[in-house]
């Protein structure tokens, strides 16, 4: 919980990361791509304020300890989202496998949750072990790569028929929140791996299903919002939104986040610090004394009040985790939905 | 031939995602000519990961803009600290298209319809500033809307930008043609101008967040600060 000006905000991190990049798990023959994915997460920490910058060693693989102090004590987070990234193809033991992930959450079982994942080009043995998955870690959501590298084939969609055969799967096995990668990635070639024109598809084909785009779509954010404000299952995953503008480039956050509030709408944004590559602590005192500027330049966007920060901060999350909020840090009457007749105005581009 | 000429070459390749020429984005590392004519171009990105479409597209193009010199006799593009420099580097310098540089990968081989697409977003991004310019100077959505190529006042830059790019496109560019297009080429109507602008002040402000983005990490990876995008496109 953090409190601000007799304010108080029920926090929930809905993405995070505990990795090991460090060079005793890089594959053999595979470790300049190990190295360099590592290395260039860590120039993204360089976006965060200098003081919260750590070494690349630190970086590389980062401990409990650290990790419970830079989230729960420093970081004012209430509950978090553990994301898996495997990246066997680089790293022996993954990068940041579910596995390695409950074990952190085995040790904060209040306050932690573990997303799994899952490839459609895994066929049978894929949705055999998201089941097991599903089961061994009580998975409420999964993180998805639409461009990993796989036995030669370079990336897939979520509106491919194989993919709809793993969101049934997700379906069956109480997975309500598909977490999308879209965003800077490996290996696109002419592909487009940002394109998101398939989490269009696949979101209103399983209505019961919540599509999280992380990274906004970065750097398509306008097909991103062109798309989310058709979709009412779709959301806006903030990861690097935050951490990578916020305090860099605090115009373009300004013009970002405006844009969010008026094609996304409120209610439907998540806060997600991406921790390692950023500390949570700063992202959320920062966001809580964010304002839009009262200036002509920013005059078209919608401005941020108390409750949109409390929604974006943790309730909308707490929302799609079925996460327990204190009743003093809920909204107060329920809150007002989010004023949606603007973004409708507007037509699709 | 003088190195400042290969360089005013360079700065006619674009990178098709931030619609800014390479050279003001910290691209060009390095850029030698011979007293042979040889030209010895390196080329780095924001991360060793961009993707090595547009990867391709700015170093190929950079070796077309250069081959055009005259008293040009070699040129080599080295695309330096990308993890596939190597592929691409190699079929940049036999004048390969991209399946040259990713045989059995793609079958997109001059990437036409990716860089069309990026066209058309720096023409709705290019627009969007001029339409934002014109309104900023008290004209009303009708008289933007009714402006025609020719009205378009030369002081302001992206005028002239909007024009290239609609060459290049194959839109009108007679001077009677309206000054705000539709990606058919349809002009943008009056009723419609302020909605259109808001979706065009999103494209281009995209644009935008991924120049800054790419000026940073260029800052923080390789120690080069450039100027502001903001700043330049204002």
């Amino acid at each position: 919980m953090y409190e601000k000006n007799g304010e108080q905000y029920f926090v929930v991190d809905a993405h995070q990361h505990f990795w090991d990049a460090s060079p005793a798990n890089w594959v053999k023959g595979q470790e300049q791509y190990a190295k360099g994915w590592i290395e260039c997460f860590h120039a993204y920490m360089g976006l965060g304020p200098p003081e919260t910058h750590w070494p690349l060693e630190k970086f590389m693989k980062y401990s409990e300890e650290d990790y419970v102090k830079d989230v729960f004590e420093d970081g004012h987070i209430d509950a978090a989202i553990l994301q898996s990234t495997y990246l066997k193809e680089w790293y022996t033991e993954g990068f940041n496998t579910a596995e390695r992930n409950a074990r952190m959450v085995e040790k904060f079982p209040d306050k932690l949750r573990v997303n799994g994942r899952f490839d459609p080009r895994e066929g049978e043995a894929g949705l055999k072990q998201l089941e097991e998955d599903a089961k061994r870690y009580n998975l409420k959501g999964v993180k998805v790569y639409t461009a990993e590298w796989y036995k030669g084939s370079r990336g897939w969609k979520l509106s491919d028929s194989q993919a709809q055969m793993f969101l049934d799967k997700c379906k069956e096995l109480g997975i309500k929140n598909v977490h999308a990668h879209k965003g800077p990635t490996i290996w696109p070639l002419d592909k487009d791996a940002f394109d998101v024109k398939d989490i269009d598809i696949a979101a209103t084909s399983n209505p019961e299903l919540n599509f999280i785009v992380e990274h906004v779509g970065l750097p398509r954010i306008e097909d991103f919002c062109f798309m989310a404000t058709q979709e009412p299952n779709v959301y806006a995953g903030l990861a690097v939104v935050i951490g990578g503008l916020m305090h860099a480039r605090p115009r373009f956050f300004n013009k970002v986040m405006g844009e969010l509030l008026f094609w996304v709408g409120e209610d439907k944004m998540l806060f997600g610090s991406d921790y390692g590559i950023w500390e949570p602590q700063w992202q959320v005192e920062g966001f809580i004394d964010w304002t839009m500027p009262d200036t002509e330049e920013y005059s078209d966007y919608p401005h941020p009040t108390t409750e949109t920060k409390k929604k974006i901060m943790g309730l909308n999350a707490a929302k799609l985790y079925d996460i327990e909020v204190p009743a003093e840090l809920q909204l107060k009457n329920g809150g007002t939905p989010a004023a949606k007749e603007d973004a409708q105005l507007v037509e699709s581009a | 031939m003088t190195r400042e000429r290969v360089i005013d070459a360079l700065a006619e390749v674009y990178d098709p995602e931030l619609d800014e020429p390479i050279t003001r984005l910290g691209f060009v590392t390095s850029c030698e000519v011979s007293t042979h004519g040889d030209v010895d171009v390196v080329l780095r990105l924001p991360t060793p990961q961009c993707a090595p479409n547009f990867a391709f597209l700015m170093a190929a193009d950079a070796r077309e803009v250069v081959r055009r010199l005259p008293e040009v006799r070699d040129v080599t593009i080295k695309l330096e600290d990308h993890y596939t420099g190597e592929e691409i580097n190699a079929a940049v310098a036999r004048g390969d298209g991209f399946t040259g540089a990713f045989p059995g990968e793609t079958v997109d081989d001059d990437l036409g319809a990716l860089r069309e697409l990026f066209l058309r977003k720096a023409l709705v991004a290019r627009e969007s500033r001029l339409c934002e310019a014109l309104l900023n100077h008290g004209a009303t959505p009708e008289e933007v809307a009714a402006r025609r190529l020719e009205d378009l006042p030369e002081d302001l830059p992206d005028a002239q930008r909007c024009i290239e790019l609609r060459r290049r496109l194959g839109l009108p560019v007679h001077p009677a043609a309206p000054a705000f297009v539709l990606p058919s080429g349809e002009p943008v109507p009056a009723a419609e101008l302020k909605r259109w602008l808001r979706t065009a002040r999103l494209v281009r402000m995209s644009l935008e967040v991924n120049g800054g983005m790419c000026r940073s990490l260029m800052q923080i990876r390789h120690g080069v600060a450039i100027e502001d995008p903001e700043e330049v496109l204002r």
